[in-house]
């Protein structure tokens, strides 16, 4: 057994409004750059529908991911080193701009620049990539909230797989958001796809980057992703991904999709997790069997020999506990209400997803029926063959069951919950009748509905003796008049007794820079205290000016 | 042996390995990140999936040949039992196909560069300064083939132009070796001197990143997040970095981690932390 660690992130789908907040603010944070217009981290796709870009999930088109061969090894369904490198002058699996679409902007200049004509002047797209005139045709949600998708939607992989009265009523059964970042998987494609060797998994929390420096362009990582979210900056010819924010993630907090999801449906936490059974896990013949075979390589990080051995590996014990209160954990491993998406394509995605029940309380609702009654909702999860097909197409491979159990234990929670808030006595039957108890119910409740910003996001601090390094490297923000001025912190660090005159470690022409710069933490006046980083504690001192002497000058 | 013969033969090929190396580490140790094949395949595919190939395995042929040709003395082939009949059949037949491959690839490769509007856009000085050397050195190269070793009387450049590259690798230069040659060859000589003088400087400096290495490590890469710290300088794509002491320690307990300080903090945390990841924030 290996221990090793992994942040992981679950997301509520029943939660998302698909008000595309976290792919904005992600894309203000990592990807607002020139080569990267095209580049979304985070996107939220309007199922049914194509995803970003068109079509990702059709492997048998883009070759992402794993597939197992018949002597029960896992390749690359692109195919092994060899003959990778062997197309490594043209990949022959790579999407192009057109798969995602050609970013543009618009002719402002027109708008105040046009001479007084009969009619308004019009700002008209182009291309910014030929800076000519654009027919635009698609983007990364164009099919958003299903517009246009009488048109689109038949191409949806998903539905593809399904028969064909499905494709001819999906429309008017269902449609939920689903909103994906990077899987951060335990057996990445794109890792290992990379001729360079420039794609790693960390050690310390399993989230996959790209060194810049290492990147040389080949590209293998953008077909090798099944979920195609790795992305060609065409700038700088590298690729990038999503980081899981990590600078923010290692001082222990939320990436920015979770911070400024507005429906809080997203959870961050560790999992831990035997990285010498993934292979084995993820090699599985019968795909149906891939989902119980990842929970299978998750730890109970309370069993005590799990907790030695992720001791043995220098696991610190704050990180441990860490794991133990990971709201992660209960979802996949105790509730076993989040599902992996695609665990078909074996690389053991990191990322889970709670099912929408919401498609079916609206169902029953609309038919005049209670939605909140646990058995006509158990009968409608029954009954409501096709989203359910649809929710295993994305999430378990196509079998149903987990899906079922899944939606169940929701529709569950939400009959008991019913009855405790109109303040009936709570029927322990219902309950019983998904395998759980009333008191884990209402956990799961708490968890999914009311938790907190902490109980939501339990993500230990990267280890400090790990991070000396960082002592030379400050934020560029916190230049001289910069946005940042200098943290929030940096005052109390300055003045801090404890520390030597000349700090330690930090490069002497940084400390030049330091001593040049008008530092707008320190106060203006000496002996005064700046108001503008005042914590509101302490401070008594230098808060006021000194008094007067008596009979001063008026 | 003039004066002209000494630059041409003996300075400005020494001029241009000397850049050469000297290129290569200088941009290894200081442009990493701009160190890239820089790939146009996602503007335009169709064209790219057939001329880049073509070039490339031509190439790759080329080189091969190349190779034998000026590294190899005659004498060490004979000594295998290779004549010089035997050894110009080869040498010719093989260069042939590889060249007609290579050609094949790079017009459809110029016609790709010259009008997908796309990758026009993105064409830089030193791609045209490097397209041209290499056409140069190309249509040369094939001139002096054609002219000389297929319908002229084969050119022993076994004799002539190999001792001379080896007479520089051992640093006693022979320039009379090269007072000889045919003008086709010494203009293939010149040119191909001057792509190497380039060389770092362009997107060619992909070459030396082919990784043969990938056959060899394991398929998934853990790399520690302390690993190789403070070795590095701050990568480019940082702006600057003001140094501030740091007390990691204090900074750990005075996070309260409620709502309103994460969202504040976090403009400025994602990125400017940890350059030293090289993951870049911004540019």
């Amino acid at each position: 057994m290996r221990v090793m660690a992994q942040m992981s992130m679950v997301m509520n789908l029943d939660k998302c409004i698909g008000c595309h907040t976290c792919s904005v603010t992600c894309k203000q944070v990592w990807t607002n750059r020139d080569g990267m217009e095209y580049v979304w981290f985070n996107n939220v796709e309007t199922r049914p529908g194509l995803g970003y870009p068109r079509g990702y999930e059709d492997q048998e088109k883009w070759k992402g991911g794993w597939e197992r061969t018949k002597r029960g090894r896992l390749k690359m369904r692109a195919g092994g080193r060899m003959s990778l490198l062997f197309r490594i002058f043209a990949n022959p699996n790579l999407p192009t701009i057109d798969d995602y679409y050609e970013p543009w902007t618009y002719d402002y200049d027109m708008l105040t620049k046009a001479p007084q004509t009969k009619n308004g002047p019009v700002a008209r797209p182009k291309s910014q990539l030929t800076g000519k005139d654009l027919d635009i045709q698609w983007s990364g949600n164009w099919d958003d909230n299903l517009g246009g998708s009488q048109e689109t939607a038949a191409d949806d992989p998903i539905l593809a797989h399904m028969s064909e009265h499905v494709k001819m009523e999906f429309e008017e059964t269902f449609m939920f958001y689903l909103p994906r970042i990077c899987e951060h998987c335990l057996n990445p494609t794109c890792v290992s796809a990379c001729p360079s060797g420039a794609m790693y998994k960390r050690e310390e929390d399993g989230i996959v980057l790209v060194d810049q420096d290492a990147c040389r362009g080949w590209r293998m990582c953008v077909s090798g992703c099944p979920y195609k979210k790795v992305y060609f900056n065409h700038k700088t010819n590298k690729a990038e991904k999503c980081t899981l924010c990590y600078p923010l993630i290692e001082q222990g907090k939320p990436t920015i999709c979770s911070e400024t999801c507005v429906g809080r449906l997203r959870y961050l936490g560790l999992m831990l997790y035997d990285a010498d059974a993934v292979l084995e896990a993820a090699s599985i013949e019968n795909e149906h069997e891939l989902l119980e075979a990842q929970r299978n390589v998750m730890l109970d990080p309370f069993d005590p020999a799990v907790i030695a051995a992720a001791k043995s590996e220098g696991m610190a014990d704050d990180w441990i506990e860490a794991a133990q209160k990971s709201p992660i954990y209960k979802l996949l491993s105790e509730y076993k209400v989040a599902l992996p998406l695609h665990p078909e394509y074996r690389t053991m995605p990191m990322v889970w997803y709670i099912p929408p029940l919401s498609p079916v309380v609206d169902v029953v609702s609309n038919t005049g029926n209670d939605g909140e009654d646990v058995r006509n909702l158990f009968a409608a999860i029954d009954k409501l063959r096709i989203p359910l097909e649809y929710l295993a197409g994305l999430f378990t491979a196509g079998d149903t069951a987990p899906v079922e159990q899944s939606l169940r234990k929701l529709a569950a929670m939400r009959s008991y919950m019913r009855d405790i808030n109109l303040g009936n006595e709570p029927d322990e039957s219902i309950a019983q009748a998904v395998g759980m108890t009333g008191t884990e119910i209402e956990a799961m409740y708490r968890l999914l509905a009311i938790a907190k910003y902490e109980d939501r996001y339990v993500i230990p601090k990267a280890h400090v003796e790990q991070a000396r390094d960082l002592e030379d490297l400050a934020c560029s923000l916190d230049g001289d008049g910069g946005p940042g001025m200098g943290g929030p912190e940096r005052s109390d660090r300055l003045r801090s007794p404890r520390k030597p005159a000349t700090p330690s470690g930090a490069t002497v022409a940084g400390f030049k820079a330091l001593k040049n710069m008008s530092d707008p933490t320190q106060p203006s006046t000496p002996g005064r205290l700046n108001l503008l980083n005042w914590d509101g504690r302490g401070g008594d001192s230098g808060l006021f000016p000194p008094a007067e002497p008596a009979g001063g000058s008026a | 042996m003039t004066v002209t013969e000494v630059l041409a033969w003996v300075a400005f090929p020494y001029i241009a390995a000397t850049s050469f190396f000297a290129g290569h580490i200088i941009r290894f140790r200081y442009d990493k990140y701009g160190w890239t094949s820089r790939s146009s395949q996602t503007y335009e595919n169709k064209l790219l999936a057939w001329g880049s190939p073509l070039f490339h395995y031509g190439i790759f042929g080329v080189f091969a040949g190349h190779a034998l040709g000026l590294f190899i003395p005659r004498e060490w082939t004979e000594a295998i039992g290779i004549d010089e009949h035997a050894y110009h059949l080869i040498a010719v037949w093989g260069g042939s196909i590889a060249t007609a491959v290579m050609i094949a690839g790079i017009i459809i490769l110029l016609i790709r560069r010259s009008t997908v509007g796309r990758v026009v856009r993105v064409t830089t000085t030193m791609d045209v300064v490097m397209y041209t050397l290499l056409v140069a050195t190309v249509v040369f190269g094939t001139a002096a083939l054609l002219k000389h070793q297929i319908f002229g009387e084969a050119f022993n450049y076994r004799g002539t132009i190999s001792p001379w590259l080896r007479s520089l690798m051992i640093f006693q230069p022979d320039v009379t070796l090269m007072t000889g040659v045919p003008l086709a060859f010494q203009l293939h000589v010149l040119t191909a001197v001057a792509l190497f003088l380039v060389w770092p400087y362009t997107r060619l400096v992909h070459v030396l990143s082919a990784p043969f290495g990938y056959l060899f490590r394991p398929y998934v890469v853990y790399r520690s997040r302390d690993a190789q710290r403070g070795a590095r300088k701050t990568p480019r794509g940082w702006e600057h970095s003001y140094t501030v002491e740091s007390d990691p320690a204090g900074s750990r307990s005075t996070d309260s981690g409620s709502m309103d300080s994460g969202s504040m903090d976090s403009g400025s945390t994602a990125s400017g932390s940890n350059p030293s990841e090289r993951e870049r924030a911004g540019r």
